[in-house]
């Protein structure tokens, strides 16, 4: 929460002013009742009876007041909007920052529908909160308080009633909201259990016809159902009495106060209207609780909104240090080895004795990988789901960290390099292939702003997409968001043309050909071997066919590297990659 | 899939479209609403009755006090001002009784009912057709029975306890104002509604500006899903900075448009309550004036009756009789709203269910044979899809189902399993036609593994029990050996009782394809299908699952789906499907001696 409090610092003056300005208005409410006590002891007071100038006095009176705290109002309206507004503008603006900031860890931990309601419907909720919390937290507050000290000018022993019933009010109302907000959260977990069942039910409609079990999933249901039901009727029990109990005990207390207030009259040192002025009051006192009230519920809510927009912040402080950012000082001198390391180094990348634990405590995902890659080299790697080929080659860009061992390119050390320059010499494709809203052209040129129309058309070309660009309309052509208007092998190959652009030193390919045809592969793979022959490339595949043209290939098993070398070589001596291989084209073709 | 809703419930569609509702929708809704209602008459009754009475001893409160108030400023004796205040506090607490028994019940009647209605729907969603379920979003479907059911039940509670006690607080009001004086009421009547049209007035400007701000949160909201959801390739192409300004331009927009409409409709309460204030004063003067008229002696019927007293019960009437009418807007929108959610939920409610189980014979002791005469099916009419399709299963047969996507292999499945309907032709098990068995039988003599790889929220072993939940723990981890997916089980941190499913542990496809796969094992019936079920395995691991697979399908009639043609070799017949039709039939060796499509699908595997 605290957190969350500083992006108000840039509206201070706001969040001063309108409460101020909410606190004139109170002000002027107060004053009311004692205009309308002056009047009605006016009235009961014989002798000036026809005194009619004095209550049309009080009439504008009354009205001054009602205009000066409508405008009060209104101005405390606009500070309170402007605040809360402001507030929630950069807010948002930090959070996003903040997950484009993740690395690749932290993403992999991340649910994007949670983050997208985290970044909507919770800085609402806390927009909202703050600009009530303006509005009302000191109004509310202000006018009881006011109440009481004005009650103490009329008289002191009705006074120290009204202290008793806003005493007695205060725990009534606490008490009931210490009960009934655990409730309320409550339900809303009840809620969710339900619609869980619910999604499940749909999505899971043929599986769960086939086993024939929708009367177990309806009885899971209502069973959910009910004890929802139940937790809400619990919680409606609470939550109803707030507006009947307070009404009785301010209720009890105007008929205690009348009644001491008639003897106090009846001793000469009250007037009449006094005592309608102090049963104002109290009235008064009434309707602001109730509105105290409802805004505990809002700002508790706001807060609940509040700490689960804090948690994201919470991740970038997280316990994943291994982070990508880089100290700027390590930056220059990074930058400064760079001219000797990379003539001296033959080695585009190398990795030696690196190990890779996505968690603390969890299974090495990586174990003891040592390998060095000649620039220019073209590299096969191949492997089951899950055998760590993408962690491997996610190490190159430095997107994971070795939790031990080093990994470099060039002969740097990724750990020491700038990030963002080390990736501006990484072109990768990866495995989900992901365009953006906007035109050909201008998903192209993420990999190089600057790139010319024609270095776009030769590195379509290259990625085998030039029709796609042709059935499309050309490079202006429109692309929904996530490529939704491409097939799946469209949108893979202009993936492909996008890392082309950029015009790597090292070129990563993971597993981007698989929705491509195998004729289309075979082109691609072509065009990729008559790339400048300076640009080591990595080709990472389920598939024997498309690996066993590199010059070398890893196979990658369970975390661990079962082999390297040509393919005849692996055949050979790599009883996984003969496995995988005959799996593939069957023993007697091999 | 829609939206992920299990964060954040989106609190109904307050944009429901009021036009596309109807006013005649919205009266057929209502007498749905009054139907389901009319369960709880009595408590309902009851309701009102306490409604009744609240309103009632609420009015009742300020005329003793007024009393009070005129014995004391006249001086009168003790007794009087006992008397009345001893009524005023009875009233008090005979109005907070009455309020608490009302929201009792209001409570009571309202989340059962909701609770009702969300049992049916669930029922109606398990039965209707899959054609429905498919072609619908999910999340809208969702957000019917858990949003628009929730505003549709505070709607409900809000409406029942404000509307009526309002209208009742207005027309109680007025009586006994009218009682007391005429003149002085008509001042409260005339001007007290021009808080309702200023919030009228306010409300329909402040409409355009909270559509803007939904049109730039909307927009906001899809670069969000766009960049958040891929910041992979946002960071591996250092596009960070630019995707932050792309962001900002559209984050400023909306504060400008949030802050409008934000500013705008907050002037609402301040101008209603000035009218209210002017209400205020305008009582008191004309009180004021009339009782000075009165003490003075003059006794005309504008001034009868006017004291002090009454003076300050008309200044407590004003405001009361303001509050109802300064919620009505809010509670009239509210119903409105809980109308055409509940509108929303009935249409789910209502939806036409499958066919039933006619004479409902049940399928026992199968064999296996499967016939498919001259059949013809498409999802929509204007699309054929499958045409004159005839196949002839013996028991035991093992048949393999290959061809491009989209040539409807996956749609030969949804025929079999009874979750469409064939719309020409006929399909039979054993000879019978299935549309002539129960769907659970026809069902259950199949095994089935799908490509998508669906498990329900629960523990491993729950999931691999999902079918045959008596099954012991023992058989259950001979099942996972078979499969193989006892080795990835066995590194979970709680083993068969890992909890998976949302905010559990997530698995990978093809862990999660293995444990489709072991779910199908615990009780294999006499036919199988298996629709790519391996996709997500990698060849290795497929490899070492095919012999349980063997091991399942001997002796068994089994439908395979394959994309990798290298799991179809073995079948006894292969069908090679190309848009909607089988065009070629036959073993591998034939098929790839023939030198057709087959042989050309394989061959470019290399």
């Amino acid at each position: 929460m605290k957190r969350l409090l500083r992006y108000l610092k840039n509206y201070k003056i706001q969040c001063v002013l309108a409460p101020l300005f909410k606190m004139l208005e109170a002000l002027f409410e107060l004053f009311v009742p004692l205009v309308i006590a002056a009047l009605i002891d006016r009235i009961s007071d014989y002798s000036a009876s026809g005194d009619a100038g004095f209550v049309v006095r009080c009439f504008i009176l009354l009205i001054i007041l009602g205009v000066v705290g409508l405008i009060s109002s209104c101005t405390a309206q606009f500070f309170a909007a402007r605040a809360a507004t402001g507030f929630s503008k950069e807010l948002r603006h930090d959070l996003f920052a903040t997950l484009l900031d993740l690395d690749y860890p932290q993403i992999d931990g991340l649910g994007t529908s949670t983050m997208i309601t985290r970044m909507t419907a919770d800085v609402n909720t806390a927009q909202n909160g703050v600009n009530m919390f303006l509005r009302l937290f000191l109004r509310s507050p202000f006018i009881v308080a006011g109440a009481v000290v004005m009650a103490f000018t009329i008289d002191v022993r009705s006074a120290l009633i009204f202290v008793a019933v806003v005493a007695v009010l205060f725990v009534t109302v606490g008490l009931i909201m210490r009960y009934n907000i655990p409730m309320l959260k409550r339900v809303q977990s009840k809620l969710d259990k339900v619609l869980d069942f619910t999604r499940e039910n749909l999505s899971g409609a043929r599986v769960i016809r086939a086993f024939n079990v929708e009367s177990d999933r309806q009885a899971g249901f209502e069973a959910a159902n009910e004890v929802l039901s139940q937790d809400q009727r619990r919680a409606g029990r609470i939550s109803g009495l707030l507006n009947p109990l307070t009404y009785v005990i301010i209720n009890l207390a105007i008929v205690m106060l009348i009644g001491v207030g008639n003897i106090q009259v009846a001793q000469g040192r009250l007037t009449t209207g006094q005592v309608v002025a102090l049963y104002n009051y109290m009235s008064q006192i009434l309707l602001e609780l109730i509105k105290f009230a409802n805004l505990v519920v809002t700002i508790n809510r706001a807060l609940a909104s509040a700490n689960r927009i804090s948690e994201v912040f919470g991740l970038e402080e997280g316990p994943a240090a291994n982070a990508t950012g880089q100290p700027a000082a390590r930056g220059d001198e990074a930058s400064a080895r760079t001219d000797s390391a990379s003539e001296a180094s033959e080695w585009a990348v190398e990795f030696d004795d690196v190990s890779l634990r996505y968690h603390e405590g969890s299974d090495e995902a990586l174990s003891n990988i040592s390998f060095k890659v000649k620039r220019g080299e073209t590299i096969g790697v191949i492997g089951g789901t899950g055998s760590g080929k993408t962690s491997l080659i996610n190490m190159i860009p430095g997107f994971y960290t070795a939790t031990s061992g080093t990994v470099k390119v060039d002969g740097e050390d990724v750990k020491c390099v700038d990030a963002h320059e080390l990736r501006s010499r990484i072109g990768i494709v990866p495995q989900k292939a992901v365009l953006f809203d906007g035109t050909i052209a201008e998903n192209l040129r993420w990999g190089n702003a600057s790139a010319t129309d024609s270095e776009l058309e030769e590195a379509v070309r290259m990625a085998v997409a030039m029709d796609v660009v042709e059935a499309k309309g050309g490079l202006d052509a429109h692309i929904e968001p996530g490529g939704k208007n491409l097939s799946g092998g469209q949108r893979q190959r202009l993936t492909i043309a996008r890392a082309l652009v950029k015009k790597p030193d090292i070129l990563i390919l993971d597993d981007s050909s698989s929705a491509l045809d195998n004729v289309t592969d075979r082109r691609l793979r072509e065009n990729i071997r008559r790339m400048d022959p300076g640009t080591t490339v990595f080709i990472v595949s389920q598939r024997s066919s498309s690996v066993r043209d590199a010059d070398r290939i890893i196979v990658m098993d369970d975390g661990v590297m079962a082999g390297i070398g040509t393919h005849a070589e692996l055949m050979e001596s790599c009883a996984v990659y003969r496995e995988i291989y005959e799996s593939q084209f069957g023993r007697e073709e091999g | 899939m829609a939206l992920d809703t299990s964060g954040f419930v989106p609190k109904g569609n307050l944009n429901t479209d009021e036009t596309a509702l109807g006013r005649s929708g919205r009266r057929s809704t209502l007498i749905k609403v009054l139907g389901r209602l009319s369960g709880f008459r009595f408590p309902i009754l009851m309701s009102l009755l306490m409604a009744v009475l609240s309103v009632v001893f609420t009015l009742l409160v300020p005329i003793y006090i007024g009393r009070v108030i005129d014995c004391i400023s006249t001086g009168s004796g003790p007794e009087p001002i006992r008397d009345n205040l001893m009524r005023a506090a009875v009233s008090a607490v005979i109005v907070g009784v009455s309020t608490y028994i009302m929201n009792l019940i209001n409570n009571r009647v309202t989340y059962l009912t909701v609770r009702d209605i969300r049992n049916e729907a669930i029922r109606t969603i398990d039965t209707l057709p899959l054609k429905y379920i498919d072609s619908h979003s999910q999340g809208d479907i969702v957000s019917r029975v858990i949003a628009d059911a929730d505003q549709f039940a505070d709607g409900l509670l809000m409406g029942f306890t404000q509307a009526f006690t309002g209208i009742m607080t207005i027309i109680g009001t007025l009586v006994f104002m009218l009682r007391m004086n005429v003149a002085i009421t008509l001042v409260v009547v005339c001007v007290t509604p021009l808080s309702l049209f200023i919030a009228r007035f306010i409300s329909s400007r402040t409409y355009r500006m909270f559509r803007d701000q939904s049109i730039e949160r909307g927009a906001q909201t899809s670069v969000i899903d766009e960049m958040i959801g891929n910041a992979k390739v946002v960071k591996a192409f250092n596009k960070e900075q630019d995707v932050l300004a792309r962001f900002d331009e559209i984050n400023e927009r909306l504060e400008k448009a949030s802050l409008k409409a934000i500013f705008y409709s907050s002037l609402t309460n301040p101008c209603t309550r000035f009218v209210n204030a002017v209400c205020y004063a305008l009582v008191a003067l004309t009180g004021s004036y009339f009782a000075i008229l009165a003490l003075g002696g003059d006794s005309s019927r504008l001034t009868s009756g006017i004291t002090v007293g009454t003076l300050t019960v008309f200044l407590s009437y004003a405001n009361q009789y303001t509050k109802p009418f300064n919620e009505i807007s809010s509670v009239i929108s509210e119903l409105q709203g809980a109308i055409a959610c509940a509108a929303r939920v009935f249409e789910i409610i209502e939806e036409t269910p499958e066919t039933p189980d006619t004479d409902g014979r049940t399928l026992e002791d199968i064999s296996g044979r499967v016939d498919i005469d001259d059949v013809d099916f498409s999802y929509v009419p204007e699309r054929e899809l499958i045409t004159d399709l005839s196949l002839h299963v013996e028991p035991g047969q093992r048949v393999a189902i290959v061809g491009p996507t989209g040539c409807g292999k996956t749609t030969i499945i949804n025929l079999l399993m009874r979750f469409y309907d064939v719309d020409r032709g006929a399909i039979c098990v054993d000879g019978e036609d299935i549309r002539g068995v129960t769907r659970s039988s026809l069902r259950s003599s199949y095994g089935m593994v799908l490509q998508d790889t669906w498990l329900a929220g629960g523990t491993i072993a729950d999931n691999i029990r999902f079918g045959c939940p008596q099954a012991t723990m023992d058989e259950v981890t001979e099942a996972a050996k078979a499969t193989g997916a006892h080795s990835f089980i066995r590194r979970l941190p709680l083993r068969y009782d890992t909890v998976i499913g949302e905010g559990g542990t997530e698995l990978s496809q093809g862990q999660k394809q293995l444990l489709c796969v072991t779910r199908v094992m615990l009780h294999i019936p006499p036919m199988l299908i298996l629709d790519e079920a391996t996709s997500s395995i990698d060849t290795r691991t497929e490899m070492r699952i095919q012999k349980s697979f063997r091991d399942m399908m001997t002796g068994r009639t089994s439908f395979i789906v394959a994309h990798r043609l290298s799991t179809v070799r073995e079948a006894d017949v292969i069908l090679v499907m190309r848009d909607g039709a089988i065009i070629e039939q036959g073993d591998h060796d034939t098929l790839l001696a023939r030198g057709g499509f087959y042989s050309e699908l394989y061959n470019s595997q290399f």
